[in-house]
């Protein structure tokens, strides 16, 4: 802001002219915001398509150079990252159902009244404001069966044959991450959704009371399709956000056992941190970045549809 | 929503229960972690799952704050938080007073290459960042994550800060204008001192979101005197995996800056997420 006082705009002059309001004097408040964001973000994001195509990698520093396809052709052949491909999907799909039924629970719950919601309200809404790393590493410490106490009350409920760490299990161990995800999800949508159902006239239920409505019907009938505009652009911008979302994996198994929780982002993160090989690491993150805007074109299409109808 | 019918006294203690069970789900990983925490050493184990811990002890802390370098970390993590905080702030109140005020060529655009910012990978860049970080050679330093979450930051802060300068009717800063100030000068006097709560608010939003960015801060950071706190608790937990104890002492106390920010900023959290409901 110091930096703006400088230029500060209409300093000079009383009255600004047409094109000063329009052109240059927002530019003054946008800049270093701009700026910031064009080389932190877009230039990196243009360099690193750009290493999708080149042999990048740290530990070969004489193998440099463009590789064309190159990459892509030892993507299309490694296990692992259809693997990852499979993984990111049930990782998603997963999360985003369990953090939504669960979220709008919480929504519906909180837009009643009760006794001590403002309490209850601040209490639910912690997880969100945990950092990820401590969710994650406070999870992976619950599912641990020499400290924490869930394979011991699985076992005890017959879930499991005998207390061991699910998460050393490559058939189970997706549910670890997803869990902890689930856990630190639920406030977000709980939150957007309530949101969504304070801005519901009540009018409309005083009608539909006076008709005979009832509740399953207001619900099915009234709060449902009002909640409907703000449910379609949350599911699909967390289902984006989640299949981006590498921390917790990282921290609570890496990936492992035996790739059985890698996911893409976490592939990509592994392949740039610990293998230094950049270049493939963005081979697989321009992958990722084409499903994705594919997934988001078909949510818009469908939409489209939907509204003609 | 309050229309619905008054309910049976059934379908009151349902709710209580399902509310019963959301609150136990939110808290016991932290009560857990706590437990741990000060728990004394010897007890862990014949502890096993009971829910209170026979003994107690702070020892675990002190240990923690005394003979390893998280008091450094802790340190370290609250320079990057508060300085990204404090320079996000500033640049977003100043983008997102251009959005909520201005009408300009370009505006479309601008707000379509925030949007986008928050959609891809972030993973994507981190290759190139490393490159570019190393080549200034900034790496191992925290100007070098301030700068990066910074930039992160700046789109969800800005929304954040044009819903509320949205808030704040226009007629107030036109008055001021009409009465000889500068824009600028109206901005200061008027606006601002009317967004210092929705300021507060987006200072602790980046504060969190900050404190808590670990990959970054892995690839950037490998030195142990700029390490952040969740670097330096990862790389505590793969060296001394079995101080049970100290670890989730360490956590406990990486959980505080956050929950007194959260305490803090959870009036606006209804506001602030809606509006901003790109970002987590």
């Amino acid at each position: 802001m110091t930096a703006l006082a400088d230029t500060a705009p209409g300093e000079t002059r009383a009255r600004p002219s047409f094109y000063f309001r329009y052109m240059v004097e927002p530019y003054l408040y946008l800049s270093p915001a701009i700026i910031l964001i064009a080389l932190v973000m877009m230039v990196p994001l243009v360099i690193g398509i750009s290493y999708a195509f080149q042999s990048v990698n740290l530990l070969r520093p004489f193998q440099t150079g463009w590789v064309g396809f190159e990459n892509f052709q030892s993507l299309w052949s490694d296990r692992k990252f259809w693997l990852a491909l499979t993984n990111t999907f049930w990782w998603t799909l997963g999360s985003i159902t369990l953090q939504f039924f669960l979220g709008l629970g919480l929504a519906l719950l909180l837009n009643t009244q009760f006794h001590g919601k403002r309490l209850v309200q601040a209490l639910v809404f912690l997880p969100w404001a945990v950092p990820t790393f401590l969710s994650a590493l406070t999870w992976a410490w619950l599912f641990n069966p020499t400290i924490g106490p869930l394979p011991h009350w699985l076992a005890a409920l017959g879930i499991l044959s005998e207390p061991f760490n699910i998460l050393g299990d490559p058939d189970l161990a997706m549910w670890g991450p997803i869990t902890a995800n689930v856990w630190f999800g639920i406030p977000f949508f709980a939150i957007t959704l309530l949101a969504a159902l304070q801005s519901i006239p009540g009018e409309l239920y005083e009608a539909a009371e006076i008709d005979g409505a009832t509740t399953w019907q207001c619900f099915t009938k009234i709060t449902l399709p009002f909640l409907a505009p703000m449910i379609a652009i949350t599911v699909m911008l967390r289902t984006i956000w989640i299949a981006n979302f590498a921390d917790l994996i990282f921290v609570m198994t890496g990936g492992g056992p035996a790739n059985s929780t890698q996911i893409l982002s976490t592939y990509i993160f592994t392949t740039a941190f610990r293998k230094l090989d950049f270049g493939y690491a963005s081979a697989i993150a321009v992958a990722l970045l084409g499903l994705l805007l594919l997934y988001a074109a078909v949510l818009l299409m469908l939409r489209r549809k939907m509204v003609k109808i | 929503m309050r229309a619905y019918r008054s309910s049976s006294s059934v379908v009151v203690a349902g709710k209580y229960i399902a509310l019963g069970f959301y609150v136990a789900f939110a808290l016991f990983p932290l009560y857990w972690l706590l437990k741990i925490a000060v728990t004394p050493d010897k007890l862990i184990f014949t502890d096993g799952t009971s829910l209170v811990p026979s003994g107690f002890t702070f020892e675990n802390f002190s240990t923690v704050l005394v003979q390893t370098d998280f008091l450094a970390y802790f340190r370290n993590s609250l320079v990057v938080s508060l300085g990204t905080a404090a320079i996000t702030t500033c640049i977003a109140a100043a983008a997102g007073y251009a959005f909520s005020r201005f009408d300009f060529r370009g505006k479309r655009l601008v707000i379509a290459v925030m949007l986008i910012t928050q959609m891809f990978p972030l993973l994507m860049i981190i290759a190139p960042i490393y490159k570019i970080v190393a080549y200034v050679g900034l790496l191992n330093s925290l100007t070098s994550l301030i700068i990066v979450y910074t930039a992160f930051n700046i789109p969800f802060a800005t929304f954040l800060m044009q819903s509320f300068f949205d808030g704040i009717p226009k007629d107030l800063e036109e008055a001021g204008m009409i009465d000889g100030c500068t824009r600028f000068t109206a901005l200061r006097k008027i606006i601002l001192p009317l967004t210092l709560p929705g300021l507060a608010a987006t200072l602790g939003f980046i504060f969190t979101a900050a404190w808590s960015e670990l990959l970054f801060a892995l690839m950037l950071i490998n030195s142990n005197d700029t390490m952040t706190f969740p670097v330096g608790l990862l790389t505590f937990v793969s060296k001394f995996s079995v101080d049970w104890g100290q670890m989730m002492a360490a956590g406990v106390l990486a959980l505080v800056p956050s929950c007194l920010f959260f305490i803090f900023i959870q009036r606006y959290l209804v506001q602030g997420l809606t509006s901003g409901a790109v970002k987590g």
